[in-house]
């Protein structure tokens, strides 16, 4: 299901109108994969507040986010991209892949709340495509 | 058998109460036909479905969405027991339909979606938990007689 030119259009255009609000949008993203999704908690055993507010969560939301939208300017070659980042989440932090698929569903309900108007069908399925693509090329160094 | 907590049957006879079904079913169903276009194997005879706009306007998928979501219903006033509640559909699913219970997730993930858009900041994680956990259940029980 690979990007095609309108995707990575559709993207930009959206990742423009969202980026002030990214580090927001990314600790709520994961405050909610952690409440809604708590088995996602084992890989954060060493905080000691997973719960939304918490500073953990706000860094690393902010963290996260940014990778994500560093991505976006390299959705013409994602696996080159995220060579480095495929190589940390492959040997050193050894997450399940499954959860990308789980944190891409909570950044979706995340901009379907404080973007309700701009979060059309169409928009949706064009990030929908590209975390996928995304997920697949953080997983590309796995095995 | 499913536990629900306090918080979590509030919350879910409280969302469905003050939603409009008309609308979040055609939207619900309407994005779930655009995001995950092999969904539409089911709904051959509905007609335009070539792109976005097509999809949303449709009407045939405005009174399916109706349907769909008011199909929820049923869960929606048999909490305690949802299983025995959906049995009949199930096998309507499995027999008659041949929907992949695939699909079933595709379809909630979309209804999540709208909702959230929805309530805004009402829909809390705590909320999200106890919504996504209702559609999980509904989904299990609508799962439970295909063979």
């Amino acid at each position: 299901m690979s990007l095609t030119a309108k995707d990575k259009d559709v993207v930009k255009a959206f990742w423009g109108k969202i980026s002030s609000k990214a580090d927001a949008i990314g600790q709520e993203a994961l405050g909610r994969m952690l409440t809604v999704y708590p088995q996602t908690k084992i890989y954060f055993a060493h905080w000691p507040d997973c719960s939304l507010g918490s500073a953990q969560v706000k860094k690393h939301g902010k963290t996260v986010m940014g990778a994500i939208t560093d991505a976006v300017g390299k959705m013409d070659d994602l696996i080159g991209g995220l060579s480095s980042l495929s190589d940390l989440h492959a040997t050193t932090l050894q997450v399940d892949p499954e959860n990308f698929k789980i944190l891409s569903h909570n950044i979706l309900v995340t901009l379907a709340v404080h973007f309700p108007a701009d979060f059309t069908a169409e928009v949706h399925v064009a990030v929908d495509k590209f975390l996928a693509a995304l997920s697949a090329a953080l997983a590309d160094k796995y095995r | 058998m499913v536990v629900w907590t306090e918080f979590e049957r509030t919350t879910i006879q409280d969302i469905f109460s003050k939603m409009n079904y008309d609308i979040v079913g055609q939207q619900a169903l309407a994005r779930c036909l655009i995001v995950y276009p092999w969904t539409q194997r089911y709904f051959g005879n509905f007609g335009n479905m070539y792109n976005a706009a097509a999809i949303m306007g449709n009407p045939m998928v405005a009174a399916h969405g109706k349907v769909v979501l008011h199909g929820l219903d049923k869960a929606v006033k048999n909490m305690d027991n949802i299983k025995a509640a959906y049995a009949e559909l199930s096998v309507l699913h499995s027999e008659k339909l041949h929907v992949d219970p695939d699909n079933f997730r595709l379809l909630g993930d979309c209804l999540t979606i709208v909702v959230a858009a929805q309530l805004g900041a009402a829909f809390t994680p705590e909320v999200q938990a106890a919504f996504q956990k209702f559609l999980a259940v509904v989904f299990s029980s609508l799962r439970r007689q295909y063979h």
